[in-house]
């Protein structure tokens, strides 16, 4: 049976829950629903989670060991030596699966017969070609081991389609003849119901904790296993990068680094004035109508998705800067640019820091600037003096967070700043930051498990690392220095 | 007393301190806060201006990414060289490569042009031919093998025109930059002239650009958004899938149940800090355990919504908890009042009221999501993919495909700035469905918004 077929199976016997345990329900006080504890519709629900939930978790796990039992049980089929490196082994169980599918296919077509399919050897001719004429490609002859790997792969996998069929359908069968012996007029039908959904509304809210522990085991793994292949000291303090196909890459974070730091540096420069400004022009100066006008107007800019501001850093301001500043005062050739990539950031990073600093500004209280204003200073005075310096730790935070995600920006740095890894500092230069190689690095054709590939999770490991660190450093900023008004 | 005698004697020494006349200082604090309300204006005004450049610069580039140039002519399909033998055997038809339709083409547009006297000093042959797409003999051949009674016809055949002849006639080509330009002669440019001059050679709308799938370096003229839409429809469509729900629950959960203990502190801190961790992480993520671990098939749209949906529940449970919470308490009591569960309360009252606002934020939610490029990037949505997506219903959402702002990206690496058009098109498109997304939102908004 397939799984889609048990799905509708499932399907239909947890309706069938619904309807019979509210039927039952209702029968057992003659239709008087009243002396239910719980109204009708919960028994209804209670018989369909019986019937529905503990089998879908016992399809899921089955779906999710079976590959892994197989795998193990097969393991005979093959010298030790073939499986012990783990990318070999996912390879040699890909051919094994493939094989088998063709098998499959073949039976299906009716180019074999089902016994033919169990007792084919290579010894008799090539399992290759014949494969070939149903149309299964397969890139290299097929091994004997491999075959009967195979073989033996189609048995178990209709085995567990037949035990994983029984089980599921078992439970779903159990779980509603459960729920409808459990059905009578005392039984608090409500309030299973409401546990099971509970239990379900945490489990959703539990995805975030999920999502973390998934982020930080997936890099920490790869990246160990990079550090097996590659000194960590080397990468840490090496101060060249220069990734090489064929081995012996120089793999040194300090160069990609440093260009991170000094783009996200200019774009700190571009976006925290003009965002400030902008901040306290729209909380403390501008009337009613210009604020409901311009302050959705710059919000705009944070809509636009950050490859649109790419491709402006590509087409307009990297020829821009080239043309105007670079090349007249002999400072560079190249169109892409730390300052090209950090101005555009700072851009994508003005409504960030000018609507956290407009709602900062506008948490102090008016009293404070009364009586600032009282005293005879002017309204410049009086932000520069009272407002601000108030304001300052949720300002602070805002910048910190900023910065954090001009650190993280991928978009814009890998259309903008160029490719090449290099400490310079002359902003007109083209350099390279951690997600631009992060990026180029995955995406090229290498080997998964060579040191240049895996070099990227490492990278994304110190990124993750940076960004979180500042992020609590300003959380942290914001909670110890924030002033409290009554 | 010397305050006052000292005070009396100052009018005398300091004419100019009087209410009508400013002293120095007043005049050096005026100018101060003029200066500092023109900083705000100034920033202001940048800001917005840059905003205004960078889309004045993407409408300019891209609105000619929907006209296309395409040649008009008639075409006889001879029989002797699309089937030798006669027999109108799709086997035998499908013997004939595009090599062979191309040079047919070729043959048929020069006698084309020799029928109608239009001729220019010194071209070759393979300059008239090379004047017309290489897409045109692949579409042609698929035009035959779908109707072999075609064969032996005369047809009127439209075929779009290379891309720098394209360009020509949108002005991003000149005389003096094709000199330059190994792809173009000058003697096709002047063969265009001519045929623009006799409507044979003209520009149109180019619906091409919405359906194609992508084309290769050599063709930027046949190159489409369709499967770039198709795997942009479907990754929102999946993205909404799993994170309505998922947010929803989450939400109820930390908003009406949640009890302050540690397991809720660390839900918390949790979602803030997703909230900020860079988009590339999560690509990171979706290679390691989507693709690597789970073997999910690579550049399908199932992984890229699974990534896409990590990072935008933050945002839907950030939205979602301001939507529930924004119902006022008195609500809850009084269904509590009349003898309703916690969960009748949450489910019945509570969820249905603060439903616009959910919407509103998921709506802007998956806005951002749709333009999300750099996750997409590692997961090999990037990948050079020609060939449609199969159905949602028959596993499409397993095939490989490309989304909206990774083909922005990948057109703009290439060279041909051709290609560039294209880009600044598709971001046009996918401006518009944002557009599009946030007005809903919007008016989402302001029709059920509800001030209590």
């Amino acid at each position: 049976m397939s799984v889609f077929l048990l799905l509708v199976v499932i399907a239909v016997l947890s309706v069938a829950g619904f309807v019979l345990c509210r039927q039952r329900a209702l029968k057992s006080v003659d239709g008087n629903i009243r002396r239910l504890h719980s109204l009708p519709g919960y028994y209804g629900w209670f018989g369909f989670i019986l019937a529905s939930i503990p089998a879908l978790l016992a399809l899921a796990l089955w779906l999710i060991i079976q590959p892994l039992v197989i795998e193990r049980q097969l393991s005979s089929f093959f010298p030790a030596e073939m499986i012990e490196d783990p990318s070999a082994r996912t390879l040699l169980f890909a051919d094994v699966r493939r094989v088998a599918a063709g098998l499959d296919t073949a039976v299906a077509q009716g180019a074999m017969s089902e016994d033919q399919a169990e007792r084919v050897r290579t010894e008799f001719g090539s399992v290759r070609d014949r494969l070939a004429a149903v149309g299964v490609a397969l890139g290299a002859e097929v091994t004997p081991a491999v075959l009967a790997a195979a073989q033996e792969y189609r048995e178990m996998a209709r085995v567990g389609v037949i035990g994983r069929s029984i089980l599921t359908l078992i439970l779903s069968v159990a779980g509603l003849v459960f729920a409808i012996r459990a059905t009578g007029p005392d039984f608090r039908a409500r309030n299973r119901v409401e546990q099971v959904v509970l239990a379900l509304l945490i489990l959703s809210s539990t995805i975030a904790i999920l999502t973390t522990v998934g982020i930080v085991l997936s890099m920490l793994s790869e990246s160990l296993r990079f550090f097996t292949m590659y000194p960590a000291a080397d990468f840490f303090f090496n101060l060249t990068w220069s990734p090489n196909f064929r081995g012996n890459s120089e793999l040194g974070l300090i160069p990609l680094l440093w260009g991170t730091l000094y783009i996200s540096l200019i774009s700190m420069l571009v976006s925290v004035p003009i965002g400030l400004f902008a901040a306290i022009y729209l909380a403390e100066y501008a009337s009613n109508r210009v604020r409901s006008v311009v302050k959705p107007l710059i919000e705009v800019i944070a809509g636009i998705p950050t490859v649109v501001f790419g491709l402006f850093a590509l087409v307009t301001v990297g020829p821009l800067l080239r043309d105007y500043f670079a090349q007249p005062f002999g400072l560079g050739n190249s169109g892409s640019s730390v300052m090209t990539a950090g101005i555009v950031i700072g851009i994508l990073n003005i409504p960030f820091i000018s609507s956290l600093a407009d709602d900062i500004i506008n948490a102090v209280p008016q009293s404070m600037r009364d009586g600032s204003l009282g005293l005879g200073a002017t309204k410049s005075e009086t932000i520069k003096k009272v407002v601000l310096p108030a304001a300052l730790p949720g300002i602070m935070g805002a910048v910190l967070m900023a910065a954090s995600r001009a650190i993280g920006e991928t978009m814009i740095v890998t259309m903008g700043a160029g490719a090449a890894a290099r400490l310079d500092l002359n902003p007109f230069e083209a350099m390279t930051t951690i997600t631009v190689k992060i990026v180029s690095q995955l995406t090229g054709d290498t080997e998964f498990n060579s040191p240049e590939t895996l070099v990227a999770f490492a990278l994304g490991m110190s990124l993750f690392v940076i960004t979180l660190g500042l992020n609590i450093l300003a959380l942290w900023i914001v909670r110890k220095y924030r002033e409290q008004y009554e | 007393m010397t305050d006052i005698s000292a005070a009396g004697a100052m009018p005398a020494t300091q004419p100019k301190n009087s209410l009508f006349v400013q002293d120095d200082l007043t005049r050096r604090r005026n100018a101060a806060e003029a200066r500092f309300k023109w900083y705000g204006i100034v920033a202001i005004v940048l800001s917005l201006s840059v905003l205004a450049i960078m889309l004045f610069t993407i409408f300019r580039d891209g609105t000619s990414a929907f006209r296309q140039a395409s040649v008009a002519f008639p075409i006889t399909l001879e029989a002797d060289i699309l089937d030798p033998n006669g027999a109108r055997d799709p086997a035998d038809l499908a013997k004939v490569t595009t090599i062979g339709y191309g040079n047919l083409i070729g043959q048929q547009f020069a006698n084309f042009l020799t029928a109608e006297g239009i001729t220019v000093e010194g071209i070759s042959d393979k300059d008239i031919s090379g004047m017309i797409s290489r897409d045109a003999p692949g579409r042609l051949r698929d035009m035959v093998l779908a109707d072999p009674s075609l064969i032996g016809q005369t047809i009127d055949f439209n075929a779009y025109a290379t891309g720098r002849i394209d360009g020509y006639m949108k002005g991003r080509v000149t005389l003096e930059t094709a000199e330059l330009d190994s792809n173009v002669s000058l003697e096709q440019l002047q063969l265009a002239d001519q045929l623009i001059a006799r409507n044979i050679l003209t520009s149109g709308f180019n619906s091409g650009f919405l359906t194609n799938p992508d084309a290769s370096d050599q063709r930027p003229e046949s190159a489409g958004l369709g499967v770039a839409i198709i795997g942009s429809l479907y990754m929102m469509m999946l993205v909404l899938i799993f994170t309505l729900p998922v947010g929803v629950a989450a939400s109820i959960y930390l908003e009406e149940f949640a009890p302050k203990n540690r397991l809720t502190d660390l839900i918390e801190v949790n979602i803030s800090n997703l909230a900020a961790v860079p988009s590339i992480v999560f690509g990171i993520l979706g290679l390691a355990i989507f693709i690597n671990f789970a073997g999910l098939p690579q550049s399908s749209s199932l992984v890229g919504a699974l990534v896409i949906s990590l990072m935008t529940l933050p945002t839907i449970i950030i939205a979602t908890r301001a939507a529930i919470r924004a119902v006022p308490p008195s609500i809850r009591d009084a269904a509590l009042g009349v003898g309703a569960s916690k969960m009748q309360t949450v489910f019945h009252h509570v969820l249905p009221l603060a439903m616009p606002g959910i919407l509103t934020g998921t709506i802007l939610g998956l806005a951002s999501a749709l333009g999300e490029t750099a996750p997409l990037l590692l997961i090999g949505m990037v990948a050079f993919v020609t060939n449609y997506p199969a159905g949602p219903f028959d596993g499409g959402v397993m095939d490989p495909a490309t989304a909206l702002p990774v083909q922005v990206y990948s057109w703009a690496s290439r060279s041909d700035p051709a290609f560039i058009e294209r880009s600044s098109g598709a971001i046009i498109v996918l401006l518009a469905f944002l557009v599009i997304m946030n007005v809903a939102a919007i008016l989402l908004r302001r029709r059920f918004e509800r001030r209590w």
